[in-house]
């Protein structure tokens, strides 16, 4: 073992059915370091984080803890723990119907002389560790309870609070706005002080600059390098996760202000609510534009996306699509008129985790043309094939369960489906969450492609830079009502003044 | 307690599982308070006729307590109403035609009811079968058993010793509840001693789930298996040990059928796994899991032991009454809990 090295893992080898998805990958952590971990979408991040939580089983290599002689092979999260590997994931792993403080104490509860769990002592010690991390929160009340951002933090204090040498944090801040993030930040850099190395792996190249010391860069499953932060430089990382030079994102940009009033309405929503989370709007979108929906995490971006689509019926108000006044009552409704919906929640909402990529790109097209008609296999095939190719989808083969996918390709099959049904309006929620650079600017410019084709998009993302790049106009939500548009010369600033607020008059 | 500021002041709020309980007592209350009403010249508001409710419904009890730690994982066992059967159909030809004593039957037939579920939880939980088939071909072995035990019904002999069991009333204590009946005697109501134990396993049962590590599994399991599992419980153990139990406490639950019954036959407690399964949902427990307590199974099964009371008393309506009106409560309680979830899915 190196000096000061808390973590090395040496010559990891794993194999998936049909795919080498590590090679011979060597991985060192240090002593109160915060490394990031860094690929594309099915580089070999989380297959390497599983082997060494003990959640896959590796083939071959070494791993090494700082205090334990000789090599370490865990056999589950839970042996993990107890060798001081702590784990955040990123979806969040906590049970909704315990209430917090359990949460937080599960496999390790506080025990009275007689064995049993000491419910005063365990709630004590939940109350003292959420103020530790200053969370306001309390801990009797079910973890459902709370949102999603509150329930990564309380994951996140689980982990921390198992007086653990190494912290890997997967994903951790997807679903936390910019507040919450920095809060994280603090909460590492404490730990960081402690001496506690951490493995933080995001998809925010931002966030990487922000808060880590060093960066180890993994590609199709081997090792690219494993670097200190001054020595690579943000253009650099890209290229080293693509293995490619990379042409600037900021390629992509529209080079002019395009005015669409002329343009005929694809979608006018006139006075649309729903009861509860969206307040009444009004919103319109030409044929060929790309209308963005901007604010902050919960402001109602998907729920109004939602209403519009039909997937939570709107309680007043008129929709015309393409002109006429429709009803749309529940989506298949809405596919019947030409729209489609990639949801942002795509494990719940998207795959069907059992079927293969082909028939999840199907799933939508059959759903349209009702369960009667059969598309021919052939067809099939060739639809399969055309959108596996045109969005690089890395997948064994056509018949590859989606479930076997890495995320970021999970989520480029979601997009073939709807793609596939050839809409004429297509709302994309959060595209490109989880998703790596390379991919990220493929749809971009997918979405940039689909417009001038003549389509119509919604698109919801959370970074600005983004959205500024593929949208024509902006509608500023905040707390379930829209409070104003923006369009013409938009720039980062002029969105965020717009969604923070202040003159609402805009 | 030393530091207050640890203690965070806001009284917890009441969430939707404790309303729903509330509601099932509510009911309960209503329903007996309506039986009351509606019969009070056959003296239906007696203790004595409530203590009944209790000593007709003792097996029943226990099994769905069983059945309820199950259903807490997220699973189901169906297999209760026959394991009962052959319990009691075990019981009555050991003692009549085996000759074998009591205390040695009863001990067998414990373990039996572990093994049994065992091999059941082995099945779901480490073969990853589906709960429903594996509990199925469970109810037909269990029920093809009692059958192939006898094809007639056997008493189970009054003076062996499980047989005497039958006849302990254990009274109320400082005489609550007493009457004089016509002829002038001094009646105290008493319970039998299957009631006993069935409300001591409802107390285990209740504190297991609520301080035991074990019995915070079984809702951790059920609330989110894979998060269970990231979060370092052996969930396949937790399940395998849940069937266990619920096996378990079915056989202990047909002891208690049998002493209120005194016989075996082939065709007893036919159905008897859905009774539980719907004294269970009345009294909150999720079909999906990770929510539910004894406690409103202990109430759930007193609803549906009322109601077949309330019909009994009725004596113009045939029994199948019950069956209707039970299964008019069970939508109600589904449709509720729906409404719960949704508002929940609102709030967020």
């Amino acid at each position: 073992m190196k000096n000061n090295a808390v973590l090395e893992m040496k010559g990891i080898c794993m194999t998936f059915p049909g795919v080498k998805a590590l090679d011979n990958v060597d991985f060192t952590l240090k002593k109160g370091e915060i490394r990031a971990l860094m690929g594309e979408n099915g580089a070999g991040k989380s297959t390497l984080i599983k082997c060494l939580t003990g959640v896959n089983k590796f083939e071959a290599g070494e791993i090494y803890i700082d205090g334990i002689e000789g090599s370490v092979v865990n056999r589950d999260t839970l042996d993990a723990q107890k060798k001081g590997i702590s784990t955040v994931y990123q979806e969040i792993n906590l049970c909704p119907n315990l209430s917090v403080a359990e949460n937080l104490f599960i496999g390790r509860e506080p025990l009275t002389k007689l064995g049993t769990v000491n419910r005063r002592k365990m709630n004590a010690q939940a109350a003292q560790l959420m103020k530790d991390l200053e969370l306001d929160i309390d801990v009797t009340r079910d973890l459902e309870e709370y949102s999603l951002a509150m329930q990564q933090m309380i994951a996140i204090a689980r982990a921390v609070d198992m007086e653990c040498k190494v912290l890997i944090l997967d994903e951790p801040t997807s679903s936390l706005d910019d507040n919450e993030v920095e809060k994280l930040f603090g909460m590492m850099r404490r730990l960081k002080e402690q001496g506690v190395g951490i493995i933080f792996v995001t998809h925010f190249l931002e966030q990487v600059y922000a808060v880590c010391d060093g960066i180890t860069v993994l590609r199709n499953g081997q090792l690219v390098g494993e670097y200190d932060i001054e020595e690579l430089p943000r253009v650099k990382l890209v290229a080293a996760m693509m293995g490619k030079d990379f042409d600037d994102l900021a390629a992509i940009k529209q080079e002019e202000i395009k005015d669409f009033s002329g343009e005929p309405l694809e979608i006018d929503a006139k006075g649309l609510s729903h009861a509860g989370t969206i307040k009444p709007f009004d919103l319109e979108i030409h044929k060929g534009e790309v209308v963005g929906l901007t604010g902050l995490l919960g402001s109602g971006r998907s729920e109004l996306a939602r209403v519009i689509y039909g997937a939570d019926r709107n309680q007043s108000g008129t929709l015309k699509v393409d002109g006429k006044e429709r009803r749309i009552k529940n989506p298949i409704d809405a596919m019947g008129l030409g729209m489609g919906f990639l949801p942002d929640d795509r494990k719940a909402e998207g795959i069907v985790g059992d079927l293969s990529v082909r028939e999840n790109i199907i799933l939508a097209m059959q759903a349209k043309l009702g369960p009667m008609k059969k598309i021919p296999m052939h067809v099939q095939n060739e639809i399969a094939d055309k959108y596996i190719e045109l969005l690089q989808i890395k997948t064994a083969s056509r018949e590859t369960l989606i479930k076997q996918l890495s995320g970021g390709n999970q989520q480029k099959v979601i997009l073939a489906r709807w793609l596939a049904t050839d809409p004429d309006f297509l709302i994309l929620d959060e595209p490109t969450r989880g998703i790596d650079v390379g991919t990220k600017t493929e749809i971009q410019k997918l979405v940039v492609q689909l417009a001038q084709e003549g389509k119509s998009l919604i698109f919801i993302s959370s970074e600005i830079e983004e959205m500024l790049r593929v949208c024509n106009k902006m509608a500023v939500l905040r707390d379930g009502a829209k409070v104003g548009e923006i369009s013409g010369n938009m720039t980062q600033e002029s969105v965020l003044s717009a969604i923070a607020g202040g003159d609402r008059n805009e | 307690m030393k530091n207050p500021t640890l203690h965070n002041m806001k009284k917890p709020r009441i969430g939707s599982h404790t309303i729903m309980l509330m509601i099932t007592i509510v009911l309960f209350i209503v329903l007996y308070g309506a039986g009351c009403v509606m019969y009070a010249n056959k003296e239906f508001g007696r203790l004595q006729n409530f203590l009944n409710v209790l000593i007709n419904n003792a097996g029943l009890l226990i099994a769905a307590c069983g059945i309820t730690c199950v259903m807490l994982t997220g699973g189901i066992d169906i297999s209760v109403g026959s394991v009962v059967a052959m319990t009691c159909m075990f019981m009555s030809v050991g003692l009549a035609e085996w000759g074998m004593s009591s205390g040695v039957l009863i001990a067998m037939i414990l373990c039996i009811g572990l093994v049994f579920g065992a091999v059941q939880g082995y099945c779901i939980a480490y073969l990853e079968i589906q709960p429903f088939i594996v509990t199925m071909a469970g109810l037909f072995f269990a029920r093809g058993m009692t059958a192939v035990i006898s094809k007639e019904q056997v008493s189970v002999p009054f003076d062996s010793w499980f047989g005497q069991l039958s006849q302990i009333k254990v009274e109320m204590p400082f005489q609550i509840g007493a009457y004089l009946n016509k002829k002038g005697v001094l009646m105290v109501p008493y319970v039998r001693i299957t009631v006993v134990v069935a409300l001591v396993m409802v107390l285990i049962t209740f504190l297991m789930l609520r301080y035991t590590k074990f019995g915070r599994s079984l809702y951790a399991v059920g609330g989110n298996q894979q998060s269970a599992a990231l979060m370092g419980l052996n969930v396949k153990k937790t399940k395998l040990l849940s069937h266990v139990l619920c096996s378990f406490y079915a056989t202990l639950g047909g002891l208690c059928f049998c002493l209120n019954t005194m016989c075996g036959t082939p065709t007893q407690a036919t159905g008897l796994e859905m009774d539980a399964i719907s004294s269970a949902v009345i009294g909150g427990t999720l079909l999906t899991g990770g929510v539910g307590n004894v406690i409103g199974t202990l109430f759930g099964v007193m609803i549906n032991g009322t109601i077949s009371s309330l019909v009994k008393f009725n004596g113009k309506l045939v029994a199948s009454w019950a069956n209707i009106i039970t299964a008019i409560l069970l939508c109600f309680f589904i449709l509720l809990q729906a409404i719960f979830a949704k508002i929940k899915e609102r709030k967020k």
